[in-house]
């Protein structure tokens, strides 16, 4: 591959950098540190979109994987003797059609609302399911979960080991994040950028704001529901905890860590998020690592508005500000 | 061309950091407890039961020397696992000891499946189904579950206490489901009655609409609550000018309670209730241990709790089938599991003799004990009843016992 | 009978509680157009300072007046050096809040680790009150229930009679203009910053007495502070205390009769609230 085209396609490198990670990296690193930064990511990734494209902020996302991640478990085989046992894939779609649903239902309700008024119901929306599964034993085995889950074995490969789970978990990112930056591309997108920017003129245009708000947060749910599909299989099991108030405000960090701005600072915010999660015991003593993500939260959000994405943006601009990428980057901020 | 050699440069350079250094011929032993968030306590707790174990036999066995790899988890089943996973692929762990909480415990049962050649011992957590349904053959358990941590309650309440007829308030989940399903094992058998059964929402603060509810003519209120949750429960009882006798749970009125501050404990003495531990254990090794304890942890708590004890003698077997073995791991460490499935902690155990059934799970001693205050104002358990080597059917046929199903928020009825 | 005039007590009881904290919150958001994050943060740390004071001096009424002083300077701090910077980003100052109270929730719970608290009150508000029908009802929630009257009014005083209330209610329409006739708004906005965190702690103490103190006591809190003033509407004292009662009832009549529904029904209620007035029953749009 020329050098060159690489050059003009600087994400080509990430994805490359992706597919030769398992030949430096031990198991442990590509299939638990690695495959879980990827799936943090995807989810992220569906409120980065959001709030890249469409100037929505979503507390919501968490939950919505959330409802991917149960519907899968309700109709997989599970220790906890719920649900209805059906073929892998089709529990598969059934979860992300759920998940894309929901999605739909949190723009849907909050269509009314912006800025901070919609980060408060979509997090009041987030709560309720969290109330929701946590408080109903029949259905959702309530405070206790679902338990036992394996992700499917296909041609003799188990899914959940180190590799495959890896492959499938970048595979999932990459298309996620292609498609993503695809749509900011397409009339869609465009339609998206001036309702961030100029809401009342897109409906003066003939365009429907409403549909438009509603279409962004089902992809948003599509998105966050295959990271849900993927993060059920990852930890062998569904509870509560991953749909309560604290994975919400996690998402959210970490959109905001990497840049909510730009759609890909979701896997740079998920990439430091899992190495903090790791290694601030290193720093730090072991139970202090709430702290730790505090502070360089706080750091972040004074001091870098557009995250770590923002700064290597700055970064590139300034080492050379002929290339490709930072003229888009200059034009970007001067839309913004 | 010079980025892309960078880029692989620096991958080298990373890949340097990630691999793992080789690893001396040691054994390394993994511990898993919360010490995030509202059970941090409880995980610091359990930690000292691990390197109380440890130290009895100075890291080393049969000349080899223990390395302890220490991971917290927050209570939460999906991390349990994730720090699980990094005790065995990253830390290498051949053994792991952990984790503290129920949910936790059925999830790590379910990882253990998967790396059958590791080695998984239970801390504390006490969901009946981490052995009773579906167990992992690599994963043991040497302390009671939830259901048999209420051993002795039921009868000595109905026998001792001449309770007929009570009324029950738990959280909504499997724990107290068990803990009750425990209690009526003997309380219901003996002819006893529940009047009422409430089950409020885990995290629930104010529970005096549950307490009007409670009927007036019970001859005792059981508890299943622990932490801030029995402490609002305690005081928002008395004040509402509560009079019947409370029974608690194994963890309403155990050293986490005792400890918190407030006024609600001038309310507790004489409170009945249950578990693997009781303060007041007369029992020389006992006594040997909390004094070990309280000599290496001086900052601990007043009395080592069931999270210190479990910890403790899950170590402790551990370190006596490495030592039967002679450290020997080999053989995808079949000999050395097949020998810890026989580990009878007897000479050891603080708490009276600890075997394992056909599932791996503990057959040992449980305590009925009431609150009572020392003359220095602190407040302890006092044992009023042991019941032995309490199995975890409840001593009735397996069968049976499995086909009254899990225990639920009305299963098994009382009558 | 009975049941339904205690039931109806707890849930005043309730309300009030929940009141105390979110008129802090409303207050705040309605002069500053900051969502404070870190509001449940405040609660619990009112709380826990509160507790210090109390049994350090041995008296309840220092620790209330001490936790309201301390908790209203770090909330102070917390606005010159985190929330000032950041001028009219109303996203960014919640979510560096956000951060603010990650932050401090760790830190108390290394300092106070993780085991429960409870203030001893004096003996006077320790027992029970005897009433007519019910008998009796816990005199520290008599007090709880009280100290929501009071500091209502006192609020609604400040506000509506008072030179500093005009200001506020000038601020909450047009902060520019008030800025541009020669006011000194920016002492204005901390003063009532600094109230609204004062509240908070003064909460706490409260809350500790009646209920008791222990980590994640901040995210329960800083939850139904949401929920109270979404459905009441932000920035509205009145709107609090009605959000506070339909909350508060919502509360304690769903755990009396459909206990595993009833925080479900009180976040029901919100977005039911939100989808149909976004801008709350007594907000302005």
């Amino acid at each position: 591959m020329p050098p060159r085209f690489l050059v003009r396609h600087p994400y080509l490198l990430l994805v490359l950098a992706g597919v030769l990670f398992p030949l430096v990296g031990s198991e442990f690193w590509v299939g638990t540190v690695a495959a879980r930064a990827l799936i943090i990511g995807t989810m992220a990734l569906s409120l980065t979109f959001l709030t890249s494209t469409a100037g929505l902020v979503s507390f919501a996302q968490a939950g919505v994987a959330g409802v991917a991640g149960y519907t899968l478990a309700l109709l997989s085989p599970n220790v906890t003797g719920v649900g209805v046992e059906v073929a892998w894939p089709l529990a598969v779609g059934a979860a992300l059609l759920m998940g894309t649903l929901a999605g739909v239902l949190v723009g849907w309700v909050s269509v009314r609302s912006s800025g901070i008024y919609l980060l408060m119901i979509t997090l009041a929306m987030s709560v309720s399911l969290f109330y929701l599964v946590s408080q109903n034993t029949e259905v959702f085995n309530g405070f206790d979960g679902i338990n036992g889950l394996k992700a499917p074995v296909v041609w003799g490969i188990d899914l959940r080991a180190p590799l495959p789970f890896y492959g499938m978990a970048l595979t999932a990112a990459v298309l996620s994040a292609a498609a993503v930056l695809y749509l900011d591309r397409t009339p869609f997108g465009s339609q998206l950028h001036a309702l961030r920017n100029a809401p009342r003129r897109v409906s003066a245009l003939g365009f429907n704001a409403v549909a438009l708000r509603i279409v962004a947060f089902g992809v948003a749910g599509f998105i966050a529901s295959v990271g849900g599909v993927l993060n059920t299989w990852f930890s062998g099991q569904m509870s509560p905890g991953a749909v309560d108030v604290h994975a919400a405000v996690n998402l959210l960090v970490v959109a905001v860590l990497g840049g909510i701005r730009h759609p890909l600072g979701a896997f740079l915010g998920a990439i430091t998020f899992v190495l903090l999660e790791n290694y601030a015991a290193s720093v730090i003593d072991r139970e202090r690592f709430n702290l730790v993500i505090g502070v360089v939260f706080i750091v972040i959000v004074l001091f870098a508005k557009d995250g770590l994405s923002g700064l290597i943006n700055q970064l590139r601009v300034h080492l050379n500000p002929a290339w490709t990428g930072g003229r888009r980057a200059k034009t970007r901020r001067k839309a913004a | 061309m010079r980025k892309t050699i960078g880029t692989v440069l620096g991958a080298v350079g990373v890949s340097a950091l990630l691999s793992t250094t080789a690893l001396a011929d040691d054994i390394r032993l993994g511990a898993l407890a919360t010490l995030e968030g509202p059970f941090a306590q409880s995980g610091l707790d359990g930690l000292r039961g691990v390197e109380l174990a440890l130290e009895k036999y100075n890291y080393t066995v049969a000349g080899k020397k223990i390395t302890l790899v220490k991971e917290s988890s927050n209570a939460k089943p999906d991390v349990a696992v994730a720090k699980t996973r990094k005790l065995i692929e990253q830390d290498k762990a051949d053994i792991v000891v952990g984790p503290l909480s129920g949910g936790e415990g059925i999830a790590v049962k379910e990882y253990a499946k998967s790396v059958p050649d590791k080695t998984f011992v239970n801390g504390t957590s006490g969901a009946q189904d981490t052995t009773l349904r579906d167990p992992a053959p690599n994963f043991y358990r040497f302390t009671l579950d939830g259901a048999q941590w209420q051993a002795g309650l039921g009868s000595y309440a109905y026998q001792n206490k001449g309770y007929r007829n009570i009324a029950v308030i738990g959280e909504d989940y499997s724990f107290p489901y068990a803990q009750v399903m425990g209690f009526q094992a003997e309380y219901c058998t003996l002819g006893g009655k529940i009047a009422q059964k409430n089950w409020v929402p885990v995290g629930t603060k104010d529970f005096t609409s549950v307490i009007a509810k409670l009927p007036d003519n019970v001859d005792a209120v059981y508890v299943l609550l622990g932490g801030a949750d029995a402490v609002n429960f305690l005081t928002q009882y008395y004040q509402s000018g509560g009079t019947a006798p409370l029974i608690g749970s194994s963890v309403t009125v155990d050293q986490t309670v005792l400890s918190s501050k407030g006024p609600f404990r001038q309310k507790v003495v004489g409170m009945l209730a249950a578990g693997p531990v009781a303060d007041s254990n007369e029992d020389p090794k006992w006594v040997e241990f909390v004094n070990a304890y309280k000599k290496k942890f001086p900052d601990g708590l007043q009395s080592p709790s069931l999270f210190a004890h479990g910890y403790y003698v899950s170590t402790l077997a551990v370190l006596q089938a490495l030592e039967q073995v002679k450290g020997d791991l080999s053989n995808d460490q079949k000999t050395f599991q097949a020998a810890l499935a026989k580990t009878e902690v007897t000479t050891n155990s603080p708490t009276g003799p600890i075997k394992l059934d056909q599932n791996r799970q503990a057959i040992a001693d449980n305590f009925v004990t009431e609150v009572a205050q020392k003359p220095d104002g602190t407040y302890y358990s006092q044992i009023v009843k042991v019941a032995k080597a309490v199995d975890q059917t409840l001593g009735m046929d397996r069968a049976k016992f499995l086909s009254l199903g899990p225990a639920s928020r009305d299963n098994p009825p009382c009558n | 009978m009975r049941f339904y005039i205690l039931l109806s007590l707890n849930a005043l009881t309730v309300a009030s509680l929940y009141f105390l904290v979110a008129s802090g919150f409303s207050l705040i958001f309605g002069l500053l157009r900051t969502v404070n994050m870190a509001h449940g943060a405040f609660y619990l740390l009112g709380a826990y300072v509160g507790y210090d004071i109390a049994s350090y001096s041995g008296s309840w009424v220092l620790g209330l007046v001490g936790a309201a002083v301390a908790v209203a300077a770090v909330g102070l701090a917390m606005h010159q050096l985190l929330l000032r910077t950041l001028g009219n980003d109303e996203l960014r100052q919640a979510l560096v809040t956000i951060g603010f109270a990650i932050v401090v929730g760790d830190l108390l719970l290394a300092h106070y680790g993780g085991i429960t608290y409870q203030f001893t009150p004096p003996d006077a508000l320790y027992g029970t009150t005897p009433m007519p029908v019910v008998k009796g009802y816990p005199t520290i929630r008599i007090v709880v229930i009280a100290s929501a009257l009071i500091i209502g009014l006192g609020l609604w005083l400040l506000i509506h009679k008072t030179r500093l209330g005009m200001l506020i209610r000038a601020g909450v329409d047009d902060r520019d203009i008030l800025s541009a006739m020669g006011f000194n708004v920016q002492r204005v906005l901390l003063l009532v910053f600094a109230l609204g965190a004062g509240l908070a702690g003064l909460a706490g103490v409260i809350g500790g007495s009646a209920l008791s103190i222990s980590p994640g006591e901040d995210a329960r809190f800083l939850l139904s502070s949401l929920v109270v003033v979404i459905v009441g509407g932000m920035g509205s004292l009145a709107g609090a205390a009605l959000g506070a009662l339909l909350i508060g009832f919502a509360e304690q009549f769903g755990l009396a009769f459909i206990p595993n529904y009833a925080t479900l029904l009180t976040f029901l209620l919100m977005i039911a609230v939100l989808a149909v007035r976004p801008q709350g029953l007594f907000g302005r749009g």
